[in-house]
């Protein structure tokens, strides 16, 4: 087999998958322009023009804004504690040798192994019991401890690899241990904890199963994921499809924007998990 | 002393989050599994298997089980079969140039469109494809078809169809990812090895067979395992994409599912934890299995 035919070849099979990729993402963006009409008629149509009271209803009635704000806060506080706290951990379970130390670090790891499923009705009247239920501080406080047992896991293996010269001269230049961790000790870990944030952004953005457990109540707390599948449901008995295209596309283009921005953090980021 | 108090200074918020919000519940969920709680508190009695014989003779508990041996062996075997073949089209297929093994033109476009579906939310993907699976010409893929003269196609509501489709969305937005990954287990390969087959006259596709895989075989283990566990999770695509969350009649239906479904609309919590349970013990046995099958030696290179 030639060299041409195969390069031609292997062209072909890899513009079919990015077609596939695309379609269905600019077919949404189009649609979110079209009329209930056109959105039942020809699937393939253009819309006839560019309704972007589509856009404006998404905004307003069905919330799209509320629900975004909603994310950002909790995902924000979310994302700050769980690095906050997963460094301090991962700091004194990777360079302190205490009592306990290897059973604290096998216990974050082993949350690991257990499917979230598993803890869903125990951990409703949990948050209920503590009163948290339907706020978001409970959330974030949920989002923190499960995003513990990989962020953990994976600082403590870089602590350990950090040199010991360092943060000793920091001591004999009389820093308490503390100011060690903050001002030497984590500016040092920097590659690690930005490809632990973006994949710890990215897994309490897309976050499901949490929200619609513990925010069941006031749609004005909701989500983005519990409201785009909310407006899902609605679109069908109130008819109206554009502005739920309106909302995925608000959804989906920021998302897909600072995904084209960031793409090469966000890829080393997601998979570095995967290859440790 | 100062070092003890930092010790646990640092500890303590980190390991208290932790034990109330994850242990607690975990081992909670055993205990419950063996009640009949159905969330008021008076209403608590131990009944021992109870919920383990009650589910063991449940026409749905089955569906699930089987509906997971489906996405276990579909979603993993197209993903890493689809992966494997775009990373190595990415990576090798461009022959030698100046001595070093290249993509096809465009990779670096490619690899981030592959990717893009990664960072989508699992929810806003099932939204999506409901409006892409329609089933009458206003769907995308019944447009094609029906523009084509064909009938369009029921993908959500004909029974046999809609697991089918719904694995198809799962290795739509996975395939990027694993891309990703394996391009980057094969730029590890040293490039001397793929020029001295090239001059033994091995051709890419032996190449790939003889080379590639063998010396990538550690990546694909730990993907293929990635995929199992998702195939026993499946939760948002089964319930915001198929009808009524695991329909047609239970076609579609996961454990997540029935868990959800089972504690929060039926409040039946006892039998919802026995359900965890089964989770717990299948995931956990899966990853064992696939541990010790998929062992080989491993090659130094």
């Amino acid at each position: 087999m030639g060299r041409k035919v195969f390069g031609g070849f292997s062209q072909a099979v890899l513009a079919v998958w990015a077609l596939l990729i695309i379609a269905p993402l600019i077919w949404t963006l189009l649609a979110s322009f079209k009329s209930n009409g056109e959105i039942f008629g020809d699937a393939l149509q253009l819309p006839g023009e560019l309704r972007w009271d589509n856009w404006a209803r998404a905004w307003e009635r069905a919330s799209i804004g509320r629900y975004l704000l909603n994310t950002a806060i909790v995902v924000f506080f979310g994302v700050a504690g769980t690095m906050l706290l997963s460094s301090m951990a991962a700091y004194v379970l990777a360079r302190f040798k205490f009592p306990g130390n290897r059973l604290i670090y096998f216990l974050f790891v082993s949350g690991m192994a257990f499917p979230v499923f598993l803890a869903l009705v125990p951990l409703f009247f949990v948050v209920d019991g503590l009163g948290l239920l339907n706020t978001h501080v409970g959330l974030i406080l949920v989002y923190i401890a499960y995003s513990l047992p990989f962020t953990v896991f994976f600082l403590t293996s870089f602590f350990r690899g950090l040199p010991d010269a360092v943060a000793e001269a920091a001591m004999i230049d009389g820093a308490s241990y503390t100011r060690t961790f903050f001002q030497v000790m984590l500016p040092m870990a920097k590659p690690a904890m930005v490809s632990l944030t973006i994949f710890n952004v990215l897994g309490q953005w897309n976050q499901y199963l949490l929200p619609l457990v513990l925010l069941p109540g006031d749609k004005s707390n909701w989500v983005i994921t519990q409201g785009i599948a909310d407006i899902s449901t609605i679109a069908g008995y109130e008819a109206d499809w554009p502005a739920l295209f309106a909302a995925l596309s608000m959804t989906v283009l920021p998302v897909v924007v600072a995904y084209i921005v960031f793409q090469r953090h966000i890829q080393s980021g997601l998979t570095s998990g995967a290859v440790k | 002393m100062r070092r003890h108090g930092f010790v646990a200074g640092f500890l303590l918020l980190p390991v208290l989050l932790y034990v109330v919000f994850v242990i607690s519940p975990y081992v909670q969920a055993f205990q419950i599994a063996l009640t009949d709680w159905r969330g008021v508190s008076a209403g608590l009695d131990f009944v021992g298997l109870d919920n383990f014989r009650r589910m063991f003779g449940n026409e749905t508990f089955w569906q699930a089980i089987r509906n997971h041996l489906v996405l276990l062996v579909a979603m993993p075997l197209a993903t890493v079969s689809l992966a494997l073949l775009f990373a190595y089209l990415l990576n090798v297929a461009g022959g030698s140039r100046g001595g070093t093994m290249t993509g096809v033109k465009g990779s670096g476009f490619y690899r981030v469109v592959f990717f893009l579906p990664q960072v989508l939310a699992v929810a806003v993907v099932g939204v999506l494809f409901k409006a892409v699976y329609r089933p009458d010409s206003s769907g995308v893929i019944n447009g094609v078809l029906v523009k084509l003269g064909m009938e369009p196609v029921g993908w959500l509501t004909d029974q046999r169809l809609a697991l089918w489709s719904i694995i198809a969305v799962m290795v739509w937005q996975a395939v990027g990812f694993y891309v990703v990954l394996f391009s980057a287990g094969m730029a590890a390969i040293p490039k001397d090895v793929f020029e001295a087959a090239s001059l033994d006259g091995a051709g890419r596709t032996r190449m790939f067979f003889s080379i590639t895989l063998p010396l990538l075989w550690d990546t694909v283990q730990v993907g293929w395992i990635y995929l199992g566990i998702a195939a026993f999770d499946g939760f948002a695509l089964v319930n915001v994409l198929s009808m009524e969350q695991g329909g047609p009649d239970g076609a579609t239906t996961v454990l997540a599912t029935e868990i959800y479904k089972n504690a929060f609309s039926y409040s039946r919590f006892g039998y919802a934890s026995a359900l965890g349970v089964a989770l717990f013990f299948l995931t956990l046995t899966f990853a064992a299995l696939t541990m010790r099958v998929t062992r080989r030696e491993r090659i130094v290179y």
